[in-house]
């Protein structure tokens, strides 16, 4: 199969351009003007401490060679501990990490559903009002940033109508479902807890469409505009006259190739919640890995920061990688052509 | 085909000739009039193009003349009047006021400033470097050097720019000026791959392969050759990625990573503001609709950009 070679081509890529992000994270780092012992140790410590320190961190080797001993460590999980936490960077990107994927995948799945199904209804109505309003509804959301959203839904969702929480993942005085997947809503459905899920997902709805709504504008307005390109060929008129229902017409032939476009792009946007999720997650409290990281950040705790950003540079490297295997499979041009040059 | 009159009329003999000659230098004026009035009377026939344009030709005029346009200026910097704090929208106010008394219609407006000037100095910074790699990877495909080149634009794209520039900008003292800075390092992959693209096109059009066999320099080549042909694309890019990095500096600035206070960021404003939900929900409001309006209003130019310049390629 040469699909095995392409991703496979596309893995190794992958990894250097992880190790290149590993080269500019570890330069970041190294930007700061100021010792890290010192930071580390505080202002008060006396010298000697910040001595050992630096030998500990190798501070004293040449450049390159710390930057050895940092990828070594960093392909083992190995961050350092946090200045924030004061726990290992590992211990808590294990435990807010899932909270953001939580979020991240439920927005994914809106931008994707809703994208589409918005983008199609769009299509088909093409110029009439129904899809005049998603046009301009699209469009507004195109424009406006997530926390804007995130701020909007919270004053009228949670404050105004009272529908849904506005902070954190939980009510209080529930208790949190046994840790399986650290998926709140997965774990309590998987514990049978019905209460508990109900909660987790009511906490998670404002967030969650917060981050999604820019990326199923975009969705929607990929969807439409294929499908309605793809709408006026040839080969739909001759299945109309073939007198192929339109049903089938709509859901077999037209929806395939009019998706390639979208499916990319939405890989593209479902990195972007990751990083709208910096600020969605401050603005709703939500403890994930962005909260985690924006605190980070702020307080200059370099470990935590290197980490939280090559997770999600290897996450939005998994997620374009699978991208390009469904375009692969959804568009028969590369797929047939991958596999005649065998 | 203005150049075409020049060399005919250079073809005929004698003076016959030259006194048919055309003057070619005020047709190629009068025809590049022409262009932009066609242009623009494409541009003027969608709405929403036009009100784009209305929308930021609107921002930049108040944004230049703010201390003359708005109502209470000095209300843009270190001011209080706790006696009319935490007003509601009412028509003293039209937007109401922050927690220290500031007019919030003055802030955003004066926000607006440091908004463009954000979106000018980082498309300043990032286009020239990013179209220059473009232009140099793109005419090498397939040497080492374009290997080079695009694989460290793949690392910078291999993770969203909001969150590079937020790590940078961490590292760095809190500023506007810093923050204009990370974004920079951000951006410029956007412009190099979209030039990358276009050149590796173009350097297999004839014009170029006539001009390579008349041995022209490689810099003439690439800067009057390929360059006035990427030009469009890259106009067009420019107008939508005003609205974008607006927007990347309003996320800085909300974190308080970007405009710092008392000068009012349009981002700092709807941060500090979302403290106050639900009861004075005008504080974030206002300026959170402020930064919605700009971008819109790039977006719709450079989408009426786009719809033109694409067009007139054809």
């Amino acid at each position: 199969m040469r699909l095995v070679t392409f991703i496979l081509k596309r893995a190794l890529h992958s990894i250097f351009v992880l190790l290149g992000l590993s080269v500019v994270i570890f330069g970041i780092s190294r930007i700061l003007p100021g010792d890290p012992a010192r930071m580390a140790v505080g202002a008060r410590a006396p010298q000697w401490v910040v001595d050992n320190l630096r030998a500990q961190m190798r501070l004293d080797e040449p450049l390159f060679v710390q930057y050895g001993y940092w990828l070594a460590d960093a392909v083992q999980g190995k961050f350092g501990i946090s200045l924030v936490t004061r726990r290992e960077v590992a211990e808590d990107i294990k435990e807010f990490f899932p909270a953001t994927l939580e979020l991240a995948l439920f927005a994914g799945i809106l931008m994707g559903g809703l994208g589409i199904l918005l983008g199609t209804i769009s299509a088909q109505h093409k110029d009439r009002w129904i899809d005049n309003v998603v046009r301009v509804l699209s469009y507004l959301g195109v424009v406006t940033p997530a926390f804007v959203f995130a701020i909007i839904f919270m004053l009228v969702f949670g404050y105004w109508l009272k529908w849904l929480p506005t902070i954190g993942r939980l009510s209080e005085g529930l208790a949190r479902p046994p840790m399986i997947t650290g998926l709140m809503t997965v774990d309590a459905l998987l514990a049978g807890d019905l209460v508990v899920f109900w909660d987790a997902l009511k906490h998670l709805i404002l967030p969650a469409v917060a981050l999604a709504m820019g990326g199923l504008a975009q969705e929607a307005r990929i969807t439409r505009a294929t499908m309605s390109d793809n709408l006026t060929k040839d080969y739909i008129a001759a299945e109309r006259a073939l007198g192929i229902p339109e049903r089938v017409i709509m859901g077999k032939y037209l929806l395939k190739p009019s998706l390639i476009p979208t499916v990319s792009i939405l890989g593209l946007d479902f990195a972007g919640t990751l990083s709208s999720a910096f600020l969605v997650e401050l603005i709703f409290n939500w403890p994930g890995m962005s909260r985690y990281g924006i605190n980070a950040m702020l307080r200059k705790d370099l470990n935590a920061i290197a980490a939280v950003i090559l997770v999600l540079g290897v996450v939005f490297i998994v997620v374009n990688i699978i991208v390009d295997i469904v375009v692969a499979y959804l568009d028969p041009r590369i797929r047939l052509s991958a596999e005649r040059s065998e | 085909m203005t150049d075409v009159t020049g060399s005919w009329a250079s073809g005929l003999p004698g003076e016959a000739g030259r006194v048919a000659l055309v003057d070619w230098r005020e047709l190629q004026r009068r025809s590049r009039r022409e262009n932009i009035g066609r242009a623009w009377y494409k541009f003027s026939r969608n709405p929403l193009s036009v009100a784009g344009l209305v929308i930021v030709l609107t921002i930049v005029l108040l944004a230049v003349l703010a201390p003359y346009v708005t109502p209470y200026p000095h209300h843009a910097g270190p001011f209080t009047d706790f006696a009319n704090a935490k007003l509601p929208p009412n028509p003293r106010y039209l937007f109401g006021t922050d927690t220290i008394g500031r007019d919030i219609l003055t802030r955003v407006i004066f926000g607006f400033q440091d908004a463009l000037l954000m979106g000018v100095i980082v498309l300043a910074l990032v286009v020239p470097p990013g179209v220059l790699l473009g232009l140099i990877a793109g005419y090498n495909q397939g040497t080492w050097i374009d290997t080079v080149i695009m694989r460290i634009t793949d690392i910078f794209l291999a993770v969203p720019p909001l969150i590079l520039a937020l790590a940078i900008a961490s590292v760095l003292k809190p500023s506007l000026m810093n923050s204009m800075m990370a974004v920079s390092l951000m951006w410029w992959p956007w412009y190099t791959r979209l030039v990358y693209g276009l050149t590796s096109q173009l350097r297999n059009e004839y014009f170029v392969k006539s001009a390579e066999t008349l041995g022209a320099s490689k810099a003439h080549i690439l800067f009057r050759e390929i360059l006035p042909n990427c030009v469009s694309p890259i106009f067009t890019k420019m107008s939508l990625d005003m609205g974008w990095v607006i927007l990347i500096g309003s996320a800085l600035s909300f974190v308080g990573l970007g405009v710092q206070p008392p000068k009012p960021g349009l981002g700092t404003m709807v941060a500090d503001g979302a403290r106050y939900l639900p009861d004075q929900w005008w504080i974030p409001v206002f300026p959170a609709l402020g930064i919605v309006v700009i971008v819109l209003g790039f977006n719709l130019l450079g989408d009426g950009l786009r719809d033109l310049l694409a067009a007139e390629e054809i």
